[in-house]
């Protein structure tokens, strides 16, 4: 206990508590909203989209970051108006996230130098923050979640009925193209001092564990803002303990030993079924 | 200089692994595509990346780790995801821990240096230009299970991918083929990645049978169309990469982007066809535009998710 207390005496696990905390309460947040949206794809896909603008922000020699907003800002949009259905939206996804992929591998060949950074975004490492981009991160974790308190209701609304929301004139395909754009932008931010893999974990392990577990919505995303700060703690603090295990790989772990055995033995919150049994008797 | 360059082995061996593995990529793709399950795919190839960095750990071959992992993790996926509603979230799940997996892997494999990074980025890009004679030979064997595996289960999979309540009236095993299925998608997945990379995989699974289904309605002919895009797109790429003046862009930028281009032409042209189809019923209908939009979205999604009736580019099954 004592070690545990003795590491928080070092900036840069003190950093990357700060700028995980400030994460993962943003990411629970939209990640509640990705889920029962069913963009869990999306989610996967934006921060490895982000890879293609942060390669090819050092290419022309400009932030990553802004790199990172355009192209994951650009994506999000086409993601939210060409794909209209289940099936499309699975395959437009796919097809994007390739291309940026494929896009991104040609910047880095072009770009002869040293490009640590953009392998960062891919195999990122929460250890690694600067004092200032964790400022950056913690103001756009709180961005983000200001403008998903702006459309809580209308996106609730139009997540559990869209064809009612239709009907009661609430830009549903607006919202859904707003929601990635949100989620880009969280991608954008958080992906350069986390990588890819650990954003994506904090997006879909907390809000999954939470919705099996309680149903009412507010309840839930307070659920997985509990639980996304629990795992970024308790994994951030077992991997700086060890000092080899990468950070990602604990809390990965730690959030799928959680939701398994949700998974397995708690019985799914009633609302979602009573939402998914509306959905189908209207389809 | 070009003429020397295309008849060296390294442009080959790249030809031949990157024919069969697109070959094998978009006949799974048709069912990955009326399936939905382009995620499943992508999470399976990126599984397998965790896989192989753990064979090579242990000092196993790659593809018998990306295989066993692969195949472990679609089980999982297959009982944990009981409805197609539900299963992105078990997918999502799966493919964090394994990604976590991989990376842990690759940080013990490369421990002391800071290449593990880079490491990471040669298997996700694969490396279709070292290609070696050994890796063909895993390849096509693999690629022989998995399509015979495909053609073993084909008409109840395609039955039951098209119309699941009936399959399971009829008393076909729907569940059971679903796991089965992600099984063989999982091998395929194993193949791809270790022969083309993630990346280049992933764009073969998805693009060539999604243009294929938009633009033909016949399993059969959807199929060949798929196959012949998936092939003539990494023809493609491989050729552009090869032929390019000056400098050359690497094979993966060159076929995902023709990949992307040819799902998109697809897409296109299949709209017009489909807005043609969509005029000709509005002239004759006097309901007000707001009812219209309304009517519009709302058909659209019922003609793509009422089970029994193919959506608008599926094709007429018969069995």
């Amino acid at each position: 206990m004592t070690g545990l207390i003795q590491l928080l005496r070092y900036p840069f696990i003190v950093n990357a508590l700060v700028t995980g905390s400030a994460v993962a309460v943003a990411a629970a947040a939209s990640g509640y909203f990705m889920v029962c949206r069913r963009a869990t794809f999306a989610g996967h896909a934006l921060p490895n989209i982000g890879f293609a603008g942060a390669a090819g922000a050092v290419l022309m020699g400009i932030e990553p970051v802004l790199g990172l907003f355009a192209i994951t800002i650009l994506a999000a949009v086409a993601m939210g108006v060409l794909a209209r259905d289940l099936r499309d939206r699975d395959v437009t996804v796919g097809v994007i996230m390739t291309f940026a992929l494929g896009l991104g591998f040609l910047f880095l060949a072009l770009y002869s130098g040293y490009a640590q950074r953009v392998y960062g975004i891919l195999f990122g490492s929460i250890l690694g923050i600067s004092v200032q981009a964790s400022r950056l991160t913690v103001a756009a974790a709180a961005a983000s979640l200001a403008a998903l308190a702006l459309l809580y209701r209308p996106l609730l609304f139009s997540t559990f009925d869209p064809e009612l929301a239709v009907a009661r004139g609430v830009p549903v395909s607006l919202l859904s193209v707003l929601f990635l754009v949100i989620l880009a932008v969280i991608a954008s931010l958080a992906v350069q001092v986390m990588g890819a893999l650990l954003l994506f974990t904090l997006l879909v392990g907390p809000a999954a564990t939470a919705t099996r577990i309680v149903k009412s919505p507010p309840a839930a995303i307070a659920l997985a803002t509990g639980l996304g700060l629990l795992y970024v703690w308790s994994g951030t603090m077992a991997a700086a303990a060890n000092g080899t295990i990468p950070v990602s790989f604990c809390i990965a772990s730690i959030s799928f030993l959680v939701y398994l055995p949700v998974r397995l033995f708690v019985r799914p919150a009633s609302r979602h079924r009573e939402a998914a049994g509306h959905q189908r008797r209207t389809a | 200089m070009t003429i020397q360059l295309l008849s060296s082995d390294i442009f080959r061996n790249a030809m031949i692994a990157g024919t069969v593995a697109a070959a094998v990529a978009s006949l799974v793709g048709y069912f990955v595509v009326l399936r939905a399950q382009a995620f499943a795919a992508e999470s399976l190839l990126d599984v397998s990346f965790a896989g192989a960095t753990g064979a090579a750990l242990f000092g196993v071959a790659p593809v018998l780790g990306a295989a066993i992992l692969g195949l472990g993790a679609a089980f999982g996926i297959g009982a944990l995801g009981e409805r197609a509603r539900e299963r992105d979230v078990e997918i999502g799940m799966v493919v964090s821990f394994a990604l976590g997996l991989g990376i842990f892997f690759l940080s013990l494999y490369a421990r002391g240096s800071a290449s593990h990074a880079t490491a990471g980025v040669s298997i996700l890009f694969g490396s279709l230009l070292s290609v070696q004679p050994e890796d063909i030979g895993r390849l096509c064997l693999l690629s022989a299970v998995v399509l015979a595996g495909l053609a073993g289960v084909f008409r109840p999979l395609l039955f039951s991918t098209i119309d699941p309540e009936a399959a399971r009236a009829r008393g076909v095993p729907v569940r059971l083929l679903s796991t089965l299925f992600l099984l063989i998608l999982a091998l395929a997945a194993a193949a791809g990645a270790l022969a083309v990379g993630i990346l280049l995989a992933t764009a073969l699974l998805i693009a060539p049978a999604a243009a294929a289904v938009r633009l033909t309605r016949r399993p059969s002919a959807t199929l060949v169309l798929s196959l012949c895009l998936g092939v003539g797109i990494i023809w493609g790429g491989i050729l552009i990469s090869f032929l390019w003046p000056g400098r050359h862009p690497p094979v993966g930028f060159s076929v995902s982007t023709l990949a992307a281009a040819v799902y998109f032409i697809g897409v296109a042209a299949s709209r017009r066809a489909y807005a043609r189809r969509e005029k000709t019923i509005i002239i004759g209908d006097s309901a007000e535009t707001a009812q219209w939009t309304s009517r519009k979205e709302s058909t659209k999604r019922s003609r793509s998710s009422v089970k029994g009736k193919p959506g608008p580019g599926a094709p007429s099954h018969r069995t």
